[in-house]
């Protein structure tokens, strides 16, 4: 009776200890997202959605003017990456299966795993010595290349995974290849493409790095891409390295804005996913 | 007109294959295959797995080259023209093809999948055409009182059975000369092939059918010729009811008493 008793408590023992170690990668999660509401709350109001920033020592002020900047950064680069990158993942899953599509595929894993800043540098190269100035749009050009990878790499896997059958359903009906794929191929994996976009998206909204030398950042609003454009992660990295007590706080208040946004971008690729599973394709 | 004419003398052959030799990476998959198919009949390509019954019909629209490192040698005239020398998508709108299994596309309702072959081409149909040709295809592939009043519903909906006779429909919407079908009921139930042999036969009123099968008792029901397919060759070809009761080849009789397959 004692044995028994014995091997119920050793097997309640592992359980909760397997439990404890499933938590552990879910603590810092939670650590994260409670010291961000916890501390940011307070400063979120509508003022702080739509306001210019205040000069140092004075109360109030809101970073609307990086709110805008981080969604015209996110849509500019969208509008380079997602056209390109679904082109090179239609290229890669259906035509190169040699030497030069592995090495395309080589890059793409090599750019995912580069360091983001160096993405600054090269947009710096690329675009801000040439035009002489920051701007937008030498940000979204950053951001666009850190996009590439992501959507490059997901399109292709969940093209090849669309059945050959289908492809082959759309040529006997003597359809060409490139209305077959245009119009059967990427429409049967636009769940799935779509996924890709925004996960890759969520990935390049908080990042601060690309951001330093090409954005750039500025306190005032702007809409045009060709000038200097505030963003939520430069707001955030400028506030907390600043002395005054009003701007760590509103620091927090940025932190949220931002977590909110990719966790909602995250959420939403995931209920995507999910849905494609569940119709089976 | 001699050149068109088939084993029997009162048939025209709307396809007339001579010396084809098809290869996958420079090996052989059929050699030397030469044979009129009649028009407006139902041909059947038998023989055991592997011996390239889906490599034959696949040359016949050409969708054998697409496979990689494959290749074709030979003639295959479609009315006189050799289609080997045509613009391949011009080759497959005449020619339709029905699958093992059955594929409708997932993004598209039954109607659009009806009318796919004028939509992914970019003809602008009018809405009352376009209703016409979905019910007279449906009509055809004897689905149309089942779907009748789901018609915007997906096409991954329906049953398998009923799927596959979506397939056929879409095959003609286009108005093909030729249905090729590889193996199309052999994802069925029996209720299921049962309906399609009916409607095949149904359907050689207006075209031409070539169907591979397995079964040796659905050829028997089906079909007035008889290809019988060995190692890539052709072993004998001839009306159904010949072949089936005094085959000449000692190798299509092992085959029709169930000795391989
Ligand atoms: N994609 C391919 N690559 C290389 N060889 C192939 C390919 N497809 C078929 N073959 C070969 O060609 C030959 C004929 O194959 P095919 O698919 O035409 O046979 P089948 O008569 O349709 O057989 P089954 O009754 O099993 O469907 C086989 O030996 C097969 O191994
Ligand atoms: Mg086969």
């Amino acid at each position: 009776m004692n044995r028994l008793l014995y091997r119920k408590l050793k097997d309640r023992l592992a359980f909760f200890l397997i439990l404890v170690l499933a938590l552990c990668p879910t603590l810092p999660l939670f650590h994260i997202l409670l010291g961000v509401v916890k501390q940011g709350i307070s400063s979120i109001s509508l003022e702080f959605f739509i306001h210019l920033p205040k000069p140092p020592g004075e109360e109030g002020g809101g970073v609307g003017n990086a709110i805008v900047g981080t969604l015209m950064l996110a849509l500019s680069a969208s509008l380079l990456a997602v056209p390109i990158g679904i082109l090179c993942g239609v290229y890669l899953s259906e035509y190169a299966k040699g030497r030069f599509g592995e090495a395309v595929r080589i890059a793409a894993d090599v750019l995912q795993g580069t360091p983001s800043i160096v993405f600054g540098i090269i947009a710096y190269l690329w675009v801000v010595k040439p035009m002489g100035h920051f701007s937008a749009f030498s940000g979204s050009v950053a951001l666009a290349i850190m996009m590439l990878p992501v959507i490059v790499r997901s399109t292709e896997e969940i093209l090849r995974m669309i059945p050959e059958t289908l492809r082959e359903a759309s040529l006997a009906l003597g359809v060409n290849y490139w209305r077959t794929v245009l119009k059967v191929i990427i429409p049967t994996g636009l769940v799935g493409i779509t996924t890709g976009i925004l996960l890759s998206l969520a990935r390049i909204m908080g990042e601060t790095a690309p951001l330093l030398f090409t954005a750039f950042g500025n306190p005032f609003w702007n809409f045009n891409p060709m000038q200097p454009v505030e963003a939520l992660p430069l707001v955030v990295f400028k506030y907390a390295i600043s002395p005054y007590e009003e701007w760590i706080r509103q620091a927090w208040g940025a932190s949220l804005v931002l977590t909110g946004l990719v966790l909602v971008l995250n959420l939403s690729a995931r209920l995507l996913a999910r849905r494609m599973g569940g119709h089976g394709r | 007109m001699a050149a068109r004419t088939v084993t029997d003398p009162k048939e025209l052959a709307i396809f007339e294959v001579r010396d084809l030799w098809a290869y996958y990476n420079e090996k052989p998959a059929i050699r030397k295959v030469s044979l009129k198919i009649p028009e407006k009949k139902i041909t059947a390509i038998m023989g055991p797995s592997g011996c390239g019954k889906t490599t034959f019909i696949r040359c016949l629209n050409r969708l054998h080259e697409l496979t990689p490192g494959a290749s074709i040698k030979g003639e295959i005239l479609l009315r006189d023209k050799n289609i080997l020398e045509m613009d391949p998508v011009l080759v497959r709108r005449k020619i339709g093809m029905v699958f093992q299994r059955p594929n409708p596309f997932p993004t598209m309702t039954i109607y659009d999948n009806v009318i796919a072959g004028y939509k992914l081409l970019g003809v602008r149909l009018k809405r009352e055409e376009a209703d016409r040709i979905v019910e007279e295809a449906l009509r055809k592939a004897a689905l149309w009182d089942e779907v009748k009043d789901s018609l915007h519903k997906r096409g991954t909906y329906l049953s398998g059975g009923q799927q596959q006779r979506l397939c056929i429909a879409r095959a003609l919407a286009v108005k093909p000369e030729v249905l090729l079908m590889d193996e199309p009921t052999s994802a069925l139930d029996p209720k299921s092939t049962a309906k399609i042999e009916e409607l095949i036969v149904e359907l050689k009123r207006s075209v031409t059918i070539v169907i591979v099968t397995h079964n040796i008792a659905q050829a028997g029901r089906v079909a007035d010729y008889t290809a019988f397919f060995y190692l890539g060759e052709l072993v004998e070809f001839g009306p159904t009811s010949e072949i089936f009761t005094v085959p000449k080849d000692p190798r299509t009789e092992e085959f029709l008493k169930g000795k391989f397959g």
